[in-house]
């Protein structure tokens, strides 16, 4: 499994990807692993912001439901809505094609409260 | 937890193991539950269902005994034929759905993994007033299911039994890969398929299981795994034992009425089910459809409509073959009709979905 060293990950399986004041986000290799297939992404397309720990979505996959939790604060600037056709790209490339929203940090001191890729690969065991 | 005797092929496939009828058992392999559900439909896959529990019934009293128990009718079973059939309890409740064989000079039981001790009590119990003698031979068996439209060809490559000779819900007995195999023409797809049970190590099921995969290297065989096996029984609006009915469930609400015959005399529950459906029963086992994107109706979400709690859901998920949700619950009488309007609650939030009827895929 793949956990790139450039991100930073949340207790509920999620990945941050920093650029400049802009977070990328969308679910780690093991969510996607453990949600099998993924059969919707849904982000309501209102969305104007996110709240860190609070839910923002829901993905839908074969085996289970999963809340999708914001693992930082800010403006919505981007919903990934090709997942909508494709979603299983989410199990294909987790880290890439399958992002899923990209905001703009309001609070981005909230990053410290992340986890970097050696201690999410030790909280996942 | 136990274990069948595939469980080393399981590991050496990776495939993804979790708990199920106290067995440690596969819900999917290496390619997901979509592409095994797929796999079946169509060409062959190829299900380790071990856990599933066998009982044999014995003795002067045997068809009397299991008239008694069961719902159906065994008197129209003739060796070699296969029933599906259920038990209830005297309250009307269902203990369990199974298979009934006729064997010739016994009958066995196919019972639900997660029910064996269970149904085990509550056969003995039963039993004491008729001249039987009941065994559980569940441990002895291993059970492959071998499903899809390849499956015939696959399978008869290894045995002189002539396959296309065994017609739907029976079975016969003869050597596959050189081990006697009682070759059922059964299964939870839908698809053509066969259930094979022998007896034998683990050198026994590994052998069997090597040679099956051999044999449908051609038709593109691989190993399913029980996620697909829920989704593939769902289409076809198959009942699922623990979701869809239980004990607090009875057989006439849950559409089994066509395997409950009350005209074969007096059985468990018989006059408590009579009721129930003179009386209409007050919910029924129904399809439903969402109207809604990207929302899957999950076991245990609430039906309501307007503000009005109706039912609950029993089974829900994506269908494979369908692309799209696809659920079984069940709703208030009055709302049993095809295209009749309901909502679903999930998250505290109501999706809106329709009653339709089942299969979902024919």
């Amino acid at each position: 499994m793949n956990f790139p060293e450039n991100l930073k990950y949340s207790t509920d399986h999620e990945w941050v990807k920093v650029e400049g004041n802009i977070a990328v986000i969308g679910v780690t290799d093991h969510a996607q692993s453990e949600l099998g297939d993924i059969a919707y992404v849904d982000i309501a397309e209102d969305t104007t912001t996110l709240t860190a720990n609070e839910v923002f979505g829901t993905i839908e996959a074969v085996k289970a439901v999963s809340d999708l939790v914001a693992p930082v604060s800010g403006k919505v600037v981007a919903i990934n809505e090709s997942l909508n056709d494709d979603p299983a790209v989410v199990n294909d490339d987790p880290y890439g094609k399958g992002w899923m929203v990209k905001v703009e940090m309001s609070n981005p001191a909230e990053l410290d409260e992340l986890m970097d890729a050696a201690a999410y690969k030790n909280m996942i065991g | 937890m136990k274990i069948t005797r595939f469980n080393s092929i399981h590991k050496k496939l990776n495939a993804k193991l979790v708990e199920f009828a106290g067995f440690e058992m596969p819900i999917q392999y290496k390619g997901g539950i979509i592409h095994e559900h797929n796999v079946v439909r169509e060409k062959v896959g190829v299900f380790d269902v071990s856990h599933m529990g066998e009982f044999e019934v014995r003795g002067a009293d045997a068809l009397p005994f299991l008239q008694y128990l069961t719902l159906n009718d065994v008197s129209k079973l003739s060796e070699g034929h296969i029933q599906y059939s259920a038990m209830c309890f005297e309250d009307g409740g269902i203990v369990d759905d199974f298979l009934v064989y006729h064997m010739g000079d016994y009958y066995m039981l196919v019972v639900n993994g997660a029910n064996i001790d269970k149904d085990w009590e509550w056969v003995n119990k039963i039993a004491k007033k008729f001249d039987v003698q009941l065994k559980d031979t569940s441990d002895e068996y291993n059970l492959l299911a071998v499903q899809g439209p390849e499956s015939l060809k696959t399978i008869q490559k290894l045995t002189d039994t002539n396959l296309s000779e065994i017609e739907s819900y029976h079975f016969k007995i003869g050597k596959v890969a050189g081990i006697e195999t009682i070759i059922s023409r059964t299964g939870y797809t839908g698809e053509l398929g066969f259930e094979l049970y022998f007896k034998g190590n683990e050198a026994d099921a590994e052998k069997v299981w090597n040679e099956l995969f051999k044999a449908g290297e051609e038709f593109g065989i691989e190993p399913a795994g029980l996620g697909a096996r829920d989704t593939l029984r769902m289409e076809k609006g198959y009942c699922l034992y623990g979701n869809d009915i239980d004990e607090t469930t009875n057989p006439i609400e849950a559409g089994l009425g066509w395997i409950t015959k009350f005209n074969k005399g007096e059985f468990v529950a018989s006059e408590v089910l009579a009721k129930i459906k003179a009386d209409k029963p007050s919910r029924n086992l129904v399809g439903i459809l969402t109207n809604v994107e990207r929302f899957i109706p999950r076991h245990g979400y609430k039906i309501f409509s307007g503000e009005k709690e109706i039912g609950v859901v029993t089974s829900g998920n994506i269908s494979p073959s369908l692309n799209k949700p696809i659920a079984i619950g069940y709703v208030a009488a009055e709302f049993k009709a095809p295209g009749t309007d309901i909502e679903i609650e999930a998250r505290g939030k109501k999706f809106p979905a329709t009653v339709t009827k089942m299969p979902f895929l024919a």
